[in-house]
């Protein structure tokens, strides 16, 4: 049996980039249909969130288009629907699909931002302690290790309180953009600089780092060269089940009441909203943006699942 | 004569083969041997030859997607490759025990010896727990643990490297099984531990009267250990026969190549023959006879039709040569 | 075994010390707690006087000192939005959290585990198919989300069960108890269901892929070839050695439904800790928070004692390899 993996995992001894764009990785998208339907509806949720503006039949931001006596129009296929409002409308009479198409804008533009800050943020560090070692690895590692036991929401609604204890009461909604892709940024860095540490520790051994020290090239450089490239794959999968992570937390905070405010709202805040109008009937207020929601969240997970499975030939 | 009737086990025909996306991989093609009772019978080859694959099909433990996908095995002359998992259970360590390569992750780390020798003998007899207890005792004072009695609730990792082997030796033995499937048992041991391993193994199958498929890469241990000894190569079975004959008059050139790559003491200066070349791919194996590309002496006939295995002198042997 | 306990203890301390710094840290830079205690029209001599009384102009580590003396006897200061004490503001609401929270664990337990061991005995059923996509759906679904659909469903169009509060309590010596009225256990179900089925999937997928490693073993492939039957292999052999790293991410998990439960309890207006925490954000009650932090770390670092010595139980070599574990399942 372990004759047979070798022989088979013999040619794939490329860089993990180079195997990310080999015929393996587009065939097992192909084989497997719920992958590609989570990555239609992802690249769906992309694009209406990008064009916005465009793509939404109003504009939720746009206060003088809004009617009061619209208020509560329930969704389009129910009794009391209107053919102008598919999934209904808001207690302000806001078109709820538009309302979601830009609060799925808001979701993403919050989860991107912050877990790229998550990867930069991780990557440095888990360079910084692989390289180094030592002490300061142990010092990073630990941080890591302590901060990997309390959960991310934890973390993140701690970072936000803090902030917002720093900042005028004043700006607080002008900067909530901000303090959320900040707090949720620092919850998540631990599994990117693990994984690079990792690597790092790896390759540190190795001769043509000793090598390069001895015809005088910085061993430091001609690592980031080969540990990048390396760690490449694991980075992506992080970073995609990072993303759903994110927005996940975004829209908790957001529900919480510490997050977006109502007057730019995420899918979160959304929830949040229609919540009240649970028990009087208005249900769609709260769902809709919920199932949006989950469905982002979902499809990108699956997209994370297949990822991890297409790059690691261990499981396949 | 010396052969009985009746072979303990018999391997007739047998193909693996592994579905995979670039089409089916045959890893075991065509091969049967026999075993007799009592019999040592070595199967050497290099990695990747099938030995291993060969052992793990007869004990019906083949991992997926991996799958017999012609021939038979028969024990006693009743076929056993086609039992239902649970019949072959009952098969595995009664009839047929196993040792695997790596005593270190054989054994499971959270018991205790102990529990893991009564339990292999509690499933296969009506003793008593007390009674698998004395029986677990003397089956570690036969695999030679010092102090057994001291050391029967130890665990795993208590246990250095060879002195796991035997306990591993111990599990195999646990029930008296007719024939044991040894796959590499020393290759992972230090070098100084796989001698008494091999003379541990060969004792208690003579005192025991197991017979013995020995799998190994380590023609020393055939040498040591083995009646008959049969050569793979590349899924196929190259050259079987009684182990003198195939070490100093091996016939097939691959048994020849493999034998000249012994050392032998007091040879002096004479120099150790190699093989050029390396096995092929399972994907690439050559028409005709798998080993063409690396013979000294192919001709038309080895690129063209595939051998099958014929008596050659006291040897069998898949070579258009004889 | 002594020498152990006392290094996990050691650690123990170090981390609450860690978490009291970080603590103390907000106490001093957020806020000004002179200006939340005393009203507009005082003057800045006597703004000083009380800040002067308040220790506050004492060296930092003269202060950390005397926080940390103070946490130690359950003193944390008053609340800046109440102007009560905050250990009893919290002691009033740990009953609830901590029936919540316990309520969740066992139920995520008894139904993850199980779970888990079928999906990884039997991946390729029809049923470990459902599972899987029911855990999918279990971490993709926002926490806060499920607990609407069911405030929906069992709450509004079917009215069978309360959607707010905890029902009728009954008073055991200072402990509010749900657990003994009717409406108390009825008011538990939506919450604890909704706390505990993030938790339960989480378990499931863990003990689901340990279950999968641990059955590609050499030794359990050694204790099928010595012929035990299925359920000696599966329950004997493999749960064991799943249950290795299940017992330390579990115990993980467990100290952070705690904290998770800051969302159910919002949605269900459960009166809880977490509940108390989150007003606190919105308040910038520093007091409330921090000790809040404090709470949850003690109790983090607790249960993480208890995995250590479970641990220290199940396996007879004490690997203590966590790092590389906690890793793993990440």
């Amino acid at each position: 049996m372990t004759d047979l993996a070798e022989q088979t995992a013999a040619p794939q001894r490329a860089s993990a980039l180079q195997r990310f764009f080999d015929g393996d990785i587009w065939y097992s998208f192909t084989r497997s249909r719920v992958t590609m339907v989570a990555a239609a509806i992802t690249a769906l949720f992309f694009v209406a969130a990008l064009f916005a503006p465009l793509v939404a039949p109003t504009n939720p931001y746009d206060l003088a288009a809004l009617n009061l006596l619209d208020a509560f129009t329930a969704p389009a296929w129910t009794e009391g629907g209107s053919a102008k409002h598919l999934l209904g409308t808001d207690e302000q009479g806001r078109d709820m699909l538009s309302a979601i198409i830009f609060g799925a804008r808001v979701s993403l533009t919050v989860g991107f931002a912050s877990i790229l800050f998550s990867m930069v943020l991780g990557i440095t560090l888990g360079l910084i302690a692989g390289y180094t070692g030592g002490l300061v690895d142990a010092f990073i590692m630990r941080v890591a290790d302590v901060q990997l036991s309390f959960p991310a929401i934890l973390i993140a609604l701690l970072v936000d309180g803090v902030v917002r204890g720093v900042l005028p009461p004043s700006m607080h909604n002008d900067m909530a953009i901000w303090v959320l892709i900040f707090s949720i940024g620092i919850s998540n860095w631990v599994q990117f600089a693990r994984t690079v540490r990792g690597s790092c520790m790896v390759e540190r051994n190795k001769e043509y780092v000793q090598a390069a020290r001895i015809i005088g090239i910085h061993p430091g450089l001609i690592m980031l060269r080969h540990v990048l490239p390396n760690v490449m794959g694991p980075v992506l999968v992080i970073a995609t089940i990072g993303l759903a992570i994110a927005v996940l937390l975004e829209a908790t905070l957001s529900f919480l009441g510490v997050g977006m405010p109502p007057t730019r709202p995420s899918l979160g805040t959304l929830v949040n909203s229609g919540q009240n109008f649970l028990a009087s009937g208005e249900w769609w207020i709260a769902v809709f943006p919920g199932l949006a929601l989950a469905l982002l969240v979902l499809s990108v997970n699956l997209l994370g699942d297949w990822l991890r499975d297409a790059l690691n030939p261990k499981l396949r | 004569m010396g052969r009985p009737n009746l072979p303990l086990l018999e391997v007739k025909h047998l193909c693996i083969e592994f579905p995979t996306r670039r089409g089916t991989l045959v890893a075991v093609d065509d091969v049967s041997f026999h075993i007799d009772p009592g019999e040592v019978l070595g199967v050497v080859g290099e990695s990747g030859a099938g030995k291993s694959l060969t052992g793990n099909a007869i004990i019906g433990l083949l991992e997926p997607p991996g799958r017999v996908a012609g021939g038979e095995i028969l024990l006693d002359g009743k076929r056993i490759d086609n039992l239902p998992y649970e019949q072959m259970q009952r098969i595995r360590g009664k009839d047929i025990g196993a040792i695997f390569q790596d005593p270190l992750t054989s054994l499971n780390p959270l018991y205790s010896i102990s529990r893991q020798l009564v339990e292999t003998i509690q499933t296969h007899t009506d003793m008593t727990a007390r009674q698998a207890r004395a029986r677990a005792l003397e089956l570690l004072q036969a695999v030679g643990i010092p102090a057994a009695d001291e050391r029967l609730d130890s665990y795993p990792h208590e246990f250095s490297g060879g002195m796991r082997q035997r306990v591993v030796i111990a599990l195999a033995l646990a029930a008296n099984p007719r024939l044991i499937i040894a796959d590499e048992p020393t290759t992972a041991l230090d070098v100084s531990i796989q001698a008494q391993i091999i003379a541990l193994l060969k004792k208690l199958c003579h005192e025991f009267g197991t017979a013995v498929m020995l799998v190994t890469h380590d023609m020393g241990v055939i040498a040591e250990a083995a009646d008959r000894v049969a050569v793979m190569y590349a899924g196929r079975l190259a050259e079987i026969g009684p182990v003198a004959d195939v070490i100093h008059h091996a016939r097939h050139p691959y048994s020849h190549g493999l034998m000249g790559a012994i050392p032998t003491i007091g040879s002096g200066t004479a120099r150790l023959t190699q093989i050029d070349g390396a096995m092929p791919r399972l994907t690439e194996i050559p028409s005709g006879c798998a080993f063409n590309p690396r013979c000294p002496k192919a001709f038309d006939r080895c690129l063209a039709e595939r051998p099958v295995l014929r008596a050659a002198g006291p040897n069998e042997v898949a070579c258009w040569l004889y | 075994m002594i020498a152990f306990v006392l290094r996990r203890l050691l650690q123990a301390v170090v981390v609450m010390l860690v978490v009291a710094l970080i603590a103390f840290l907000m106490f001093k830079f957020v806020g000004d707690p002179v200006a939340q205690m005393v009203g507009q029209e005082t003057t800045i001599a006597e703004r000083e006087a009380l800040r002067e009384r308040l220790g506050l102009n004492d060296p930092i580590i003269a202060q950390f000192a005397r926080y940390v003396a103070d946490v130690a006897q359950a003193d944390f200061g008053l609340s800046f939005r109440t102007s009560q004490p905050v250990d009893t503001m919290l002691a009033e609401r740990l009953p609830a959290t901590l029936e919540l929270a316990i309520v969740a664990a066992l139920y995520a337990l008894v139904v993850g585990i199980p779970m888990g061991v079928y999906t990884g005995l039997y991946p390729n059923t029809a049923l470990s198919r459902l599972f899987q996509a029911i855990s999918l759906a279990g971490i993709s679904l926002p926490t806060f989300f499920v607990g609407i659909l069911l405030i929906l469903l069992f709450g509004v169009v079917l009215g069978w069960l309360p959607t707010f509060g905890r029902g009728e309590t009954v008073q055991v010596g200072w402990w509010s108890t749900g657990l003994l009225t009717v409406s108390g256990l009825k008011s538990l179900i939506l919450p604890a269901f909704t706390l505990g089925m993030f938790q339960l999937t989480l378990i499931m997928r863990l003990v689901r892929s340990e279950m999968l490693e641990v059955l590609r073993t050499d030794y359990i492939k050694f204790a099928r070839a010595r012929g035990l039957t299925n359920r000696s292999v599966h329950f004997g052999h493999a749960l064991k050695n799943t249950l290795v790293p299940v017992i330390t991410i579990t115990g993980l998990q467990l100290g952070s439904i705690i904290a998770f439960a800051i969302i159910t309890e919002a949605v269900f207006q459960w009166p809880g800790m977490g509940l108390l925490f989150l007003q606190a954000i919105q308040f910038v009650d520093i007091p409330v928070m921090s000790t809040y932090l404090i709470l949850i770390s003690f109790f983090f670092v607790v249960i993480n004692l208890i995995v250590d010595l479970l641990y220290y139980a199940v396996d007879p070599r004490l690997r203590i390899d966590r790092t590389a574990i906690s890793s793993a399942a990440g």
